[in-house]
């Protein structure tokens, strides 16, 4: 038997969906270690205490609300501190977070905190005895490594979508926890800069319709939009020429250097597929192309593929989704 | 300022790649190795901050085994005035393990900024530059896509899920180096033969227990080759209909 703490992300007061899979994850490392009991540590601004339920759903058996002013932006020393001190009290066998810009920051602080192991941007979670196993994708996507880990506590940081939410309800008992100051000099935050809204992060979305080169002039992204409108709720990337060229901004870049992703549906449209953009979305479940030049390397990975005009084929199949969506 | 780069040697991240025989890691023949894109980008940056507070030091460092020592000159041949070899026959999958050897060998050196990648191509596990920081003590800001330095104070940009948040943070500091802070420059030849006489220092590197192994490599499964349904506005209606029957999407 062998409890596991998650730390259940936020971003000021809303309970970020790669908590809920990083709570899943944990769930199913602490069943498969004799059924041990997964602890959500849920730090955020005064109020954050509401989003415990949902921790409680999907598999924690205790929820420990660290409320403080300073949570309402990402306070990292003060976090990582917290994480860790509570990972010390409490004994347990792993401490659990997101591969999110957060957990990237966070899990190495606190692994250095607990002289711990970490494995990050883990896809798989196997025990055996007192050994973990886990898999983790390197070299861009390319190839598969599966790490073992010794020694007790270990951090793991998910990789966000590959482990699906699943409900487990549990009692989700609060307590509520002390933030721990930070030991020494700090980072501030001056400013969050929120992006285009309105519209899922890359991350968390289930539908991406992402732009490249083919689609001509930086104006012509309206049709992506447009688009990924008619899906619903999709989110809008871009290759690395057109990031590069200013057309869309640095954040909205798929690939090796950008973003990696991995949803339900990728619509790829004026993309050839080079290998930089294939490492950022090859692991996606369904690919769409749309491209003109029929050689393109895009369509190898893509499921289904329309040779054509984006100009044109773009505006159909808006059209067709929205109509389809209406049935 | 006095700054340090942390780098490492990756193979070429273009390259198809095989498993080698032990089924524990890549095949390295016929890949090309270099710097790290990352790594590079945080050596162009600490050169760029020396450049413009008109002076200071530049010292490179890498952890491995004696092939990383080319990497390290071609730091030097940047700009770089010296460089540390830690040696190791390779570098472990343990990221703390390395932290740990990097922070024994930085505390004394009195640097105002240790910069690092944000993670490298082959494990992309960003782990190394931020737990070295936190075993040294200082602050730092992890995958700055922005960075400049003036009065013993830093300021970053780091780009978050949807965001950005712009941060101040005071030196001593760890950074680690997204993509858009600086393009590295091409070595002149003027910079590749000051390399040759610039010093290299190499000793063995402190690692101390390592927790993590690689038990497997794999190449993941290759995609089912994919259909081309057909061409321009006429094949729009089947693609909705696979979408709605086939993938269930719509």
């Amino acid at each position: 038997m062998a409890n596991v703490l998650v730390f259940a992300e936020a971003r000021g007061s809303e309970l970020r969906k790669v908590a809920l899979e990083a709570v899943t994850a944990a769930r199913a490392l602490a069943d498969a270690s004799g059924g041990g009991e997964v602890h959500a540590l849920l730090a955020g601004p005064p109020g954050i205490g509401a989003q415990a339920e949902k921790l409680a759903a999907y598999g924690a058996d205790k929820v420990i609300v660290v409320e403080s002013p300073d949570f309402a932006r990402f306070a990292r020393e003060s976090l990582a501190a917290t994480v860790s001190d509570r990972a010390k009290a409490g004994g347990y066998r792993a401490v659990v977070l997101g591969f999110s810009s957060q957990g990237r920051d966070l899990g190495p602080r606190i692994a250095a905190r607990l002289d711990a192991p970490i494995a990050s941007d883990v896809t798989e979670i196997a025990v055996t005895g007192e050994t973990l196993t886990v898999k983790h994708p390197g070299y861009a996507n390319k190839v598969t490594m599966t790490l073992v880990i010794t020694g007790s506590p270990v951090v793991l940081s998910v990789r966000p979508s590959a482990f699906t939410p699943r409900e487990s309800a549990k009692a989700g008992t609060v307590e509520q926890g002390q933030a721990s100051p930070a030991s020494g000099a700090t980072v501030t935050v001056k400013d969050v800069v929120e992006g285009a809204k309105g519209r899922p992060d890359l991350g968390e979305a289930s539908i991406i319709v992402s732009g490249g080169r083919g689609l001509k002039a930086k104006e012509n992204f309206k049709l992506i939009e447009d688009l990924a409108d008619a899906f619903g709720n999709a989110a809008v990337g871009a290759t690395r020429a057109v990031t590069d060229d200013g057309w869309r901004p640095h954040s909205d870049q798929i690939g090796q250097t950008g973003r990696q992703v991995s949803p339900q549906l990728y619509v790829a449209v004026g993309i050839s597929g080079a290998i930089q953009h294939l490492a950022g979305m090859r692991t996606s479940k369904t690919i769409v192309a749309i491209n003109k030049d029929k050689e393109a390397p895009i369509f190898k990975v893509a499921d289904y593929g329309i040779v054509g005009d984006v100009l044109e084929v773009i505006p159909a199949l808006t059209a067709a989704v929205k109509a389809a969506k209406q049935h | 300022m006095k700054i340090a780069v942390c780098i490492k040697r990756t193979p070429d991240s273009e390259s198809r790649f095989k498993i080698a025989a032990s089924g524990a890691a890549i095949d390295e023949t016929g890949l090309k190795f270099d710097m790290d894109d990352f790594a590079g980008y945080a050596v162009e940056a600490a050169l760029q901050l020396n450049e413009k507070a008109g002076g200071g030091e530049t010292v490179v460092y890498a952890l491995g085994p004696d092939s990383v020592q080319e990497s390290l000159r071609k730091a030097m041949s940047m700009g770089a005035d010296r460089a540390v070899h830690l040696k190791a026959d390779a570098v472990p999958a343990d990221g703390i393990a390395v932290a740990r050897a990097l922070a024994a060998e930085l505390k004394a050196g009195g640097y105002d900024l240790v910069l690092f990648g944000k993670h490298a191509f082959d494990t992309s596990a960003g782990v190394i530059g931020t737990a070295t920081a936190e075993l040294l003590g200082v602050p730092c800001v992890t995958a700055a896509s922005a960075l400049s330095v003036a009065n013993g104070k830093g300021e970053a940009r780091r780009e978050l899920e949807g965001a950005a948040e712009l941060v101040e943070f005071p030196l001593p500091a760890v950074v680690t180096i997204d993509e858009g802070v600086a393009r590295p420059r091409y070595p002149s030849l003027k910079g590749i033969m000051a390399a040759k006489k610039k010093p290299l220092e190499s000793k063995p590197a402190q690692l101390g227990t390592i927790r993590i192994t690689v038990q497997k490599m794999e190449l993941p499964p290759e995609r089912p080759a994919g259909r081309i349904l057909g061409e321009g506005v006429a094949a729009v209606p089947e693609l909705v209909k696979l979408l709605q029957t086939e993938a269930k999407v719509l």
